[in-house]
């Protein structure tokens, strides 16, 4: 019987600025915890408190429905602003996408400044841009619709890119070769070839949108955020369970609806 | 086997009328690798040419810069009268909408349907949405179309997927395009390679159908010696980026030709 090999080490050998960037991280996040995590004493008795029979949440039930014609109106006007803001969005983010792909844009400092924008956009919360679109457009729907179109284009722009960088550029080669325009290779060759990726990217951006759509009506720019935010401050707590069960139910149906569509294109 | 694809048979000896195309001192290198090396040879109009040689001897390199997909790092090319090098863009645009180019892999948008990837050879000389979708093109240009897909066998179908189409079909739509194109020379990159040996014959028998019927000139990569032989009216051998068989097809020997067949020898 010949000896075995022995085993290798547990851990392998570090280098001293590996060792140290280790220490960074865990000293960044135990004084993150430190600095910003609730006391367990004070959660408990915030907890507490929620179940307390004058608590929130014994106030949320039974949730009141009477005013649910004026609440479905604005849950309507929420679904218009999210499907609205996410078609401007969507058809803003194809030049942006195209600008930005390697293989399709016309110049490299083009691709560069494309891509820089659409890093932009996906980086500024639709919070943040629902309140610059407010001091331009003023309070409503119409900033929202503005906030949720500059998210999209963010969001879709950079997926549609990858989605484009990613086709065979074996067609795009033949039809260059034919003599076709740079615009004809791109919608005859490369739109097509994207075509799944394309609508699962827009149907992920309509459940995206109706979801920050809800929320943006807490900073005033319209959709039933707004009367989420008045129930609270008034403290209707089971109006302000009743809106957020509809929105639940508009959420869950969209999501339904594009899983479906996303099954029967893809 | 069909009719349609019965072949045609090769003519014998170069006929030198008004030369279609003449390279002269074509060069090719990637950063310190020299592909070609100063070619130099003309071709004759209605003629097929078959372009034999190893693998990394440079075929496929030459075939894209005759057309510039490929910019050529010094020589000249006149092709179809028009002095290739010298082309602005948009004149290289109109240039390469009188080469059609028969590719090894095909080449076709698979998503859409066989008319449509057709009528895709119409962006030559037609710009527009009228040009992307068979939906959406004019009449005469779907009529023209069908007379293309017809041409190759395939009209009936049409409207299928491209996707759905066995290999051999797939390469006949890629035919059927080139010849919406209305191309004065073809340029055929071992348009036979991922077929089985009847359906890779039936494609060879087309292209030279086409030289036959239509007057046009074809430039043809070619890796198989029966295809060779059977198929081309002269044939150009190269190895190591350089010219070194050049004779009618009549004067070629199978046995003379092997080595442009065989890596081992030609490198």
């Amino acid at each position: 019987m010949t000896d075995l090999p022995a085993p290798p080490p547990r851990f392998s050998h570090r280098s001293l600025p590996e060792y140290v960037a280790i220490l960074l991280v865990l000293a960044l996040v135990v004084s993150s915890l430190a600095a910003t995590a609730p006391a367990l004493d004070k959660l408990s008795r915030g907890v507490a408190r929620l179940f307390a029979p004058s608590g929130m949440l014994m106030q949320m039930f039974p949730p009141d429905f009477s005013r649910i014609a004026p609440i479905s109106w604005k849950l309507l006007e929420t679904l218009q602003m999210a499907v609205a803001g996410c078609f401007l969005g969507l058809l803003l983010a194809i030049p942006f996408a195209i600008l930005a792909t390697d293989r399709l844009s016309p110049h490299p400092l083009v691709r560069h400044v494309a891509r820089a924008v659409i890093a932009l956009f996906r980086t500024v919360p639709d919070l943040v841009w629902a309140i610059i679109f407010i001091i331009i457009v003023g309070l409503g729907p119409a900033a929202g619709v503005m906030a949720i179109m500059v998210d999209k284009i963010g969001f879709a722009g950079r997926f549609f890119a990858e989605a484009m960088e990613e086709t065979d550029p074996g067609p795009q080669d033949a039809l260059r070769a034919i003599g076709a325009s740079r615009l004809g290779t791109i919608v005859s060759s490369v739109f097509p070839a994207c075509l799944p990726s394309f609508t699962a990217t827009s149907l992920f951006a309509l459940e995206k949108s109706v979801r920050g759509s809800a929320a943006l009506g807490l900073v005033g720019a319209g959709g039933i955020g707004v009367d989420l935010k008045v129930a609270f401050d008034l403290f209707n707590y089971d109006e302000a369970l009743a809106i957020i069960l509809m929105m639940l139910v508009l959420v869950i149906a969209v999501e339904q609806g594009s899983g479906w569509i996303r099954r029967k294109l893809i | 086997m069909n009719a349609q694809f019965a072949p045609a048979t090769a003519l014998s000896g170069p006929t030198m009328v008004g030369p279609v195309l003449v390279v002269s001192g074509l060069a090719k290198a990637f950063d310190d690798r020299r592909i070609l090396s100063g070619l130099d040879f003309t071709l004759a109009p209605g003629q097929s040419t078959a372009l034999i040689g190893a693998n990394g001897s440079g075929k496929s390199t030459l075939l894209k810069c005759l057309i510039r997909l490929i910019e050529p790092t010094e020589g000249k090319i006149e092709m179809l009268g028009h002095d290739v090098r010298a082309l602005a863009p948009r004149d290289l645009r109109a240039f390469r909408a009188q080469v059609g180019i028969v590719w090894q892999r095909h080449n076709l948008v698979p998503r859409l349907s066989v008319l449509s990837n057709v009528i895709h050879g119409v962006q030559s000389r037609l710009s527009g949405p009228r040009a992307w979708f068979q939906a959406l093109a004019p009449a005469e240009v779907r009529a023209e179309a069908m007379l293309c897909l017809d041409r190759v066998g395939l009209a009936d179908r049409a409207v299928a997927r491209v996707d759905s189409l066995s290999g051999g079909q797939q390469q006949r739509v890629a035919i059927a395009r080139m010849l919406m194109q209305r191309p004065a020379f073809i340029l055929a990159d071992e348009p036979d390679a991922s077929l089985d040996p009847q359906t890779g014959e039936e494609v060879m028998a087309l292209l030279l159908g086409l030289v036959r019927e239509k007057g046009l000139s074809l430039l043809m990569i070619s890796h198989r010696l029966e295809h060779t032989l059977a198929f081309s009216d002269r044939i150009l051998g190269l190895a190591q980026g350089r010219i070194a068989l050049d004779l009618p097809t009549a004067d070629a020997d199978a046995a003379g030709l092997r080595r442009f067949f065989d890596h081992q020898e030609a490198s």
